[in-house]
This record gives structure tokens, sequence and C-alpha cells, in this order.
């Protein structure tokens, strides 16, 4: 990919974040002005375990090019449990999802507390340039949405 | 020779120590066996390295009596390290090319016929081209 | 269909100078729904939310979006404005336009795109919200602390007084926590104990708390006004209604070589003990991993002394089950284990101590009776050196990165305290930085140097060697005069950090209480709520939130016992609306659902269906909304898609990832 195409090339991020934890930690990342690439949107969910795997294929056929998963970490989480079912849930999703080609570098659950503004900020920076090295996600989308 | 600021960037790239880490908490210096010997004590490296004089570390007598015990790097609360650096303002002056800190014909006056010949050659490959 | 409000807040500059709030309320305007949009100043504000309130009388909305800060941060402000016009507080939707983008971006086209997004995700949400109503829980009015030191003993007796029951639970035998052990405290230097001991009197007096000795918290669940909590009474061995604290058993027991946890382990204790004179309750415990009796069957000395019969071999541990409506943790701290640290030679030198093993040396009642004397030959010192921030303020992986905040004063006070009683005594302070903000501590820190001549050096010491005489070698320097500094002492005292109390991290699981990377449990808001627990009904006192001296963790006990009050004071409770529904005619009864629920909210119901004209009786899914938290496990777990979560529905998240990904 030429210098120029990595230009114009602006990617979709979501970021499901939990309340209690990850919400709160990007939160901290604001108020601390930690920056990381404005691709990243975030979705606010009551916890890991509401992310239903649906939402994840939907963004990918809307045309995301990226989506991250963020939880309290395991044994923290504000419902005892939840981070639990969507650590299993998410890591059978994306290894399907590796397998119809959509990178695994495109997908990936991180825990984040409250206390980790530098974790979050650090870890999105990180999934960006993930996300930017991968190029635009071809595999999913619906080109009725292309436009 | 003469150290722009990119020499500060490569101190802190061969060290791999962010400086500005420190807290001036003098352990590295109360720690360190050849304090006495020093003119640059190991605490002040790190702020010579701040603040960009480079310069005055290479001209030092401290660079040559570090000992590379690491008891600095052992003990610094703050993972800063100025072992690291001291070594790193070494390799600064042995990288350094062309630089005649051997003449031949100082050779034979310095030579002891205990020292290897391997270890003559590859001395004077280094610091004279 | 519905009519939106989008209200975009400059929050002063903070906003404003990196998103251009007028674009993103023109672009509004181009949302489905949208029929009304503005910007202002501060929508926080009487005016702004009266700009609410207004829009929402006046153009008869049924959705407000707000693009201003975090939800987490005005949610509930905009939800009782909404609530004030008449507009269900479930309609309001929050766009984060400041923590996740003002704030974190720095080229305003690109902060004012990704507002605009922002917005349309919120946009996009509002327009499937419905409202919600929240139901009713009752609150029962009783309290539990768990930890029994100053910090737990404050609160309960505040909570006590405002007339509600507390219940306290110590896992030592005693309460009193860590400030029984010291001497005296700074920086009025009155005794530790002197003012310690009437409050743990007059919390055991108090006819409205309870306090389980030797207990540890077992078991948490139910929610906020209605914890069930299971306490573990362990085995004393001791009847505590028999026994009258004679002490005969602790003179006669045989076993005398355990070390006494209330003095460092500087002493001993007998196997059957009470920690400390003034310990309450005054009742021994017997230390199973040191009773003859216990272990081998053959003594049983205590039993026959004991003239109350009170001794019972057979004791088991216990289980308590309590109803609580608000927990309190006071769990205190320990100071941090000194492996790590070896160039201090702790491990290989009796005089090298920590400062509490000092405190309980200074104390009439310690090993030494209050003498200040080497622990290896019993000589009194003449040279003490003084070493501060040991395991404080280290990035490395060694020690903790914080700062231990009390450390600076009490090493003040040790120093003052030593040159006061002994003035032969030289006395050498080695510090990075004298830290002392606090009401007279700058003073009490002057005092120490000026008028008792203790000698204090700005810089670190590198490594205590001990010699062959039985002296300290002490390796410094002095960062002023820029000299190393060797130094003969006899006896070396380690400021050394504190931490959280070991088991803090098994409580915050039990609570669902939030923890940080150093084991301090996080408060809910840094600034704001100081005192509070994300978790609802959680309070926080003392050193389990952050390191604090004994005025400042008396005062957020307090602070604390306030907030537990304000809750027991209310009979009934708002519950979250936001919580599962089961779609009726999707349910097929499957039971997954309930197995991932962690509360046991769902339980199963044969209803009368009428699906397609066909009558049928089908057994369904029933969630109790009183139970249910809202966590959403079992939406994504139902195999037909019957399970909804109501305010973060499968429509609304998808509504917004489209909105994102436009």
């Amino acid at each position: 990919m030429s210098v120029e195409n990595k230009k114009e090339f602006k990617p979709k991020i979501v970021a499901f974040c939990c309340n209690w934890c990850s919400y709160a930690g990007a939160d901290l990342a604001g108020s601390s002005r930690l920056n990381y690439p404005a691709d990243v949107k975030i979705i606010r969910v009551p916890c890991s375990c509401r992310v239903n795997p649906m939402f994840i294929l939907r963004a990918f056929e809307k045309g995301a090019d990226g989506v991250i998963m963020c939880g309290c970490h395991p044994g923290d989480c504000h419902y005892s449990t939840g981070n639990y079912y969507a650590r299993r849930r998410m890591t059978l999703l994306f290894s399907m999802l590796d397998y119809i080609g959509i990178e695994n570098g495109r997908t990936r659950v991180e825990w984040v507390s409250a206390a980790e503004g530098v974790k979050f900020s650090t870890t999105m920076n990180d999934f960006v340039e993930k996300i930017y090295s991968l190029g635009e996600n071809v595999k999913l989308g619906d080109l009725r949405c292309k436009n | 020779m003469s150290f722009s600021k990119n020499q500060v960037e490569l101190v802190k790239e061969i060290s791999g120590v962010n400086p500005l880490k420190c807290m001036k908490c003098g352990k590295c210096s109360a720690t360190c066996p050849s304090f006495n010997e020093m003119d640059i004590k190991p605490h002040q490296f790190v702020s010579y390295v701040v603040n960009g004089d480079i310069q005055s570390l290479v001209d030092s007598k401290s660079l040559w009596k570090c000992l590379s015990c690491f008891a600095c790097i052992e003990r610094c609360p703050r993972d800063v390290k100025p072992g690291k650096l001291i070594d790193a303002a070494r390799q600064l002056v042995v990288r350094e090319r062309d630089k005649n800190y051997l003449l031949a014909d100082e050779i034979p006056e310095l030579l002891d016929p205990e020292t290897p010949q391997q270890l003559l050659v590859s001395a004077f490959r280094r610091y004279k081209r | 269909m519905q009519r939106i409000g989008v209200f975009v807040c400059h929050c002063g500059s903070n906003i404003a100078a990196t998103v251009d709030v007028n674009k993103v309320k023109e672009m509004a305007m181009f949302e489905p729904g949208v029929v009304h949009a503005e910007e202002y100043q501060y929508m926080c504000s009487e005016a702004g939310q009266a700009k609410v309130i207004d829009a929402i009388r006046e153009k008869n909305l049924t959705g407000i979006v707000i693009c201003s800060c975090s939800p987490r941060m005005h949610e509930a402000t905009f939800r009782k404005a909404a609530e004030r016009a008449g507009l269900n507080p479930y309609m309001v939707e929050i766009a984060n336009i400041r923590e996740h983008c003002s704030w974190i971006h720095k080229d305003i086209k690109e902060g004012t795109e990704k507002a605009v997004i922002l917005m349309r995700a919120a946009v996009a949400k509002v327009n499937l919200n419905t409202p919600l109503k929240p139901g009713e829980s009752r609150v029962t009015k009783r309290a539990l602390v768990i930890g029994g030191g100053i910090a737990g003993i404050q609160t309960a007796l505040d909570i006590a007084e405002a007339g509600y029951e507390v219940d306290i639970v110590e896992k030592t035998p005693s309460i009193g926590g860590k400030m029984s052990q010291l001497d005296k405290t700074f920086p009025t230097l009155d005794c530790s104990a002197c003012i310690l001991t009437p409050k743990m009197v007059e919390a055991a007096a108090h006819e409205k708390i309870t306090i389980y000795t030797y207990s540890e918290v077992d078991k948490v669940s139910g929610f906020v006004g209605d914890f069930t909590v299971d306490i573990r009474k362990k085995a004393r061995f001791v009847d505590m209604d028999k026994c009258t604290g004679c002490g005969a058993c602790m003179e006669k027991c045989p076993s005398k070589k355990s070390l006494s946890e209330f003095n460092q382990g500087l002493s001993t204790r007998p196997a059957i003990y009470i920690p400390f004179a003034q310990a309450i309750p005054n009742v021994p415990v017997i230390d199973t991993q040191a009773c003859i009796k216990l272990k081998t069957g053959k003594c049983g000395l205590c039993e026959t002394v004991c003239q109350a019969k009170a001794i019972d071999y057979t004791q088991k541990d216990e289980i308590i089950t309590e109803k609580y409506g608000a927990i309190v943790v006071a769990t205190g701290f320990d100071i941090i284990k000194l492996d790590n640290y070896d160039e201090y030679a702790y491990s290989q030198s009796k005089d090298v101590i920590t400062s509490l093993e000092l405190e309980r040396i200074m104390n009439a009642a310690g090993p030494t009776k209050g003498h200040l004397e080497r622990l290896s030959d019993g000589k009194a010192p003449k040279e003490m050196v003084f070493i501060q921030c040991v395991g404080s303020r280290c990035s490395d992986t060694r020690g903790k990165s914080y700062c231990s905040k009390i450390c600076c004063m009490y090493t003040a006070k040790h120093a003052m305290l030593i040159r006061d009683k002994y003035p032969d005594v030289n006395v050498t302070v080695f510090y990075i930085d004298v830290r002392t903000p606090g009401k007279n501590f700058d003073e009490f820190y002057r005092r120490a140097v000026e008028q008792y001549g203790v000698n204090y050096v700005k810089g670190q010491v590198g490594k205590v060697i001990p010699q062959p005489n039985g002296k300290l070698l002490v390796k410094g320097v002095d960062l002023l005069d820029n000299k190393q500094i060797l130094k003969q002492a006899d006896m070396v005292v380690l400021a050394t950090a504190i931490e959280p109390s070991s088991d803090v991290r098994k409580i915050a699981t039990m609570l669902t209480a939030s923890i940080d990377t150093n084991n301090f449990l996080t408060e809910a808001h840094a600034k704001l709520k100081p005192v509070e627990s994300p978790t609802a009904g959680i309070f926080l006192s003392g050193v389990c939130q952050g390191p604090k001296d004994i005025p400042e963790t008396v005062a957020q006990a307090g602070a604390a016992a306030v907030k537990a009050i304000g809750l027991l004071a209310k009979n009934k409770l708002l519950t979250n609306p936001c919580t599962a529904l089961s779609d009726t005619l999707l349910c097929n009864g499957c039971s997954t659902c309930a197995n991932v629920c962690p509360y046991g909210a769902i339980s199963y119901e044969n209803k009368e269906i009428k699906d397609h004209g066909i009558r049928e009786t089908r057994r369904v899914a029933v969630v109790n909304n009183a139970l249910c938290q809202g966590c959403g496990a079992c939406t994504v777990t139902c195999p037909s898609g019957a399970m909804d979560l109501q305010g973060f529905s499968n429509r609304q998240i998808i509504a917004e990832v489209d909105a994102i990904c436009q």
C-alpha cells in the first residue's frame, strides 16, 4: 500500500466498553488528556457479557475495520461473572471470524479497569496502529452499504 | 568532538533509559563504590543527560571510573539506572571513529610483553582507522 | 416517530476548543427524529437545564440527547431535568463528547467529525428508547463494617449514634487495629492507646453495635439495601459468655514460644492469649498451631485452671447469616514484606527494624518495656539512622509506586521522641523529600530539626552492611554536599511502605467493588465521591481506599458513616429499570438464561400464550425486576433471542453500531 493510500484510509473502529471498568477507564484517559486516534468510537454497555456476537458481525457488515471489546479484569466484574462469559463467547466468535477472513488482528478483547486510563489509551493506540497495518476490511461487508 | 541534540537521543536509545523518571533520591551515588573517584557523580549523570550536556559526560573522568558493577542499576527505585547511561556515553566515545586515541608512535612505549598481540591490534583498529 | 431534541454543551472551552459545537448542532438537525437542536455554554448549569426543560415543553419532545461530558458525570442531572419537564427520565441519552472526544483530540476537524458521529449514535439510540419505570426495593436498616481498626470503630460509632444497628467484623482477636500498636501520635504526641481505648470501650458498650472479633466475611450476596452476608466466627476455643478475662490460663499455658503478633514478633506469647492488655473483648483465644492439647490431645492445663469453665476444645467455626442495607469496608493496611530489599540488611541484622517495630520498642507495654535498646545485645544505641521511602515511590517491580504518606511525619515523631528522651543519641534521617502537608505538620518537622537537633540528610541510603563488631555501616549520600557518607550506626529504622491489607482483594471480589492496581479500593469519583465505591451500597473508610494518617482516617470514617446513614434512612430504594425482559412469544423455556444469571433473578412459569391464533400453555422465563441488576448475560445466551435488556436493547445497540459505521 502506498503512503498516499494510507493517508486516505480512515478506519472505522467500534469499541464496546463495560460501564463499570472500561468506560470509566476511557473517561480517565479523557480527563488525563491521554490521546488516542479519533477513529475509535465507544459504545457503552452495562457489562462485557451484554455484547452479543451479533453486534460485532453487524459492525463488520456495516463496514467496520476493527472491533475491540473492553471489560473488567477477570475476577473484578461488577456482576461477578459477566466477563468470563464474554471471554468465552469472543474466543469462539473471533476464531470463526478469522476462518471467514476477518483476521484476528481486527478483533480484540482487553481488560481495562477504571483506574487504567493509561492502559486504555495505549491499547487503543496499539489497536488502531494494527488496523492501519491491516488496511481496509473487505470481508463480510454488505456491498449495499458502500457508497 | 561535538555532540548535538541527537547525541542525547542516542544516549537514551542505547541505554533504553528515560532519565525523566529520576526522582533525585541519590541512591545510585550512595551505593557507588567508585563515588570518590568520579568528577561527575552517578546521580548527576542523569541530570546532565536531561539537560543535554553530553559533552561534559564524554569528557568526564567518571566515564572510565565506573566499574559497571551494576549496584546502581540493581537498586535504582525508579528504573533510571545511571549505570546504563554511563555505559551508553562510553559507547558514544567508542563508536566515534577517526579519533586519535592511539597513535602508532606511542605504541612501543605502552607495549607490555604480557599483552596479547591480538588485543593490541583490535584496539588499534577500533581507536584509529 | 420520536420528537428528539439535541443539546450541545460547550463546557466553557473544554468541548468548544476542539469541537465545533455549532457544526454538531447543525448536523443534528439532519438526523431522523430530531426536531430541535441548540448549543449552550454550560448545559449542566441551572440556565442550561432550563433550556432543556423549556424545549421539552414547547416542542413536545419525546426524547433528548445531551452532547456533553461523560454520562457517569451528569446523566443523573439531565434525567432529573427531563423528569421535571414531564418526560420519562429514561428517554435521555448522553453523547460523551468531552472525555471521549474533545479532551483527547487536538485537531478541531477530527474532533468535530467524531462528535457528530457520537451524537448520531445517541440519536439513533434515543429513537428506539422506551419510557422505563424504576421499581422499588426495601432497605434493611442495619450496617456492616468490615474491619475493626480506628476507621471501622469510628464509622460504626457514627452510624450507631444515628440510631441504626451496626455489626463490626474483625479478623484478629481484638478490635483496635494498627492504631493500638502505636506508641505516640503526631503532631501532638498524645499517646495512641489513651485516645483509642475510650473509643474501643464506647463501641463495645454501645447497644446498637455488635462486634464479631476473630471473624471473617465468608460470603456476600444481594445488592444495595438488601445484602445477605455470611460471617465466619472462627473457633476461639473459649466461651465468650463464660470467660471473665482473669488471665489464669495464659499464665499456666506451657506453650509460650509463639511470636506475639501485637509486638510485631519481637516478644513471645502463650498459645492461649489475649493480644494486648486493653483488648476488646478481653477474652483469650487459642492458637491452634501452638496449642499442645489441640495438636497432641495431651495437656489441658488451661481447662483445669479456668474457674469459669470457659475453655472448650471442641468449639467449631460458626457461620452467622445476617442481612444488611449498607456495607462499609475498613480493612486497613499492612506494612510490606522487605524480602526484596536485601540492601538494607533487614533479614541479616536484628538491629535493622521497621518503624512499626520501633513503635513497639518505644511503647511501655512493648518487648523492651519502652527502653530504647538494640534487639541484638540489649545495649543502648548511640547512633541511629532512619531511612525514608523504603519500598515507597518505586516504579520498579520491587516496591510500591505511591507515596505511603505517613512515613515523613512518623519519622519526625520518632526522631523527636528519641532526642527528647535520650539526648545523647545522635539521630540522622536520610530523606528524598520531606512531605508535610497537614495542619501543624511542617511546624512539627521543623521542631525536630531546630529544637531537637535531628540531622536531616537529603539522599537515599544505598546499603546497610552489618559489621563484625555489631555496628551497622550505613552507606548513604548527601546530595546537597555531593559527598558519599559512611556512617557507623547502632540501629537502623526503615520507614517501610504500607500496602492494603492482604485479604482486601478477596473482600472486594465478594462485594464486586472495584480495586486498583495497588489493591486500594477505587472510589466512585476521585474528588466528588471519595468514600463511595462505584458499587451501590458499599462505602470506603480509611486506608483501604488510599494511604492516610489518623485524622484523615477518622474524617473519612465519619464521611462513610454519613453516606451509609443516608442510605439506611430511606425506606425504599428505586431500582435500576434497565433490567432484562423476556419476550414470552419467543421464549421456549430452555433454562439457559437462568444458568448464567448471577443473581438468580430468572424463574420459569407456565403461562397461557396466544400465538398466531393458537392458545397453549408454555413454560416461559420470568425476570424478577427487584433482583435483576441488568448485566445482560442472559440476553446473549438466549438461543431464541427472547431475552432483551431494557435501556440497552439489541435494536438500540445495533442502531448505535450502524450510526458509527455509517
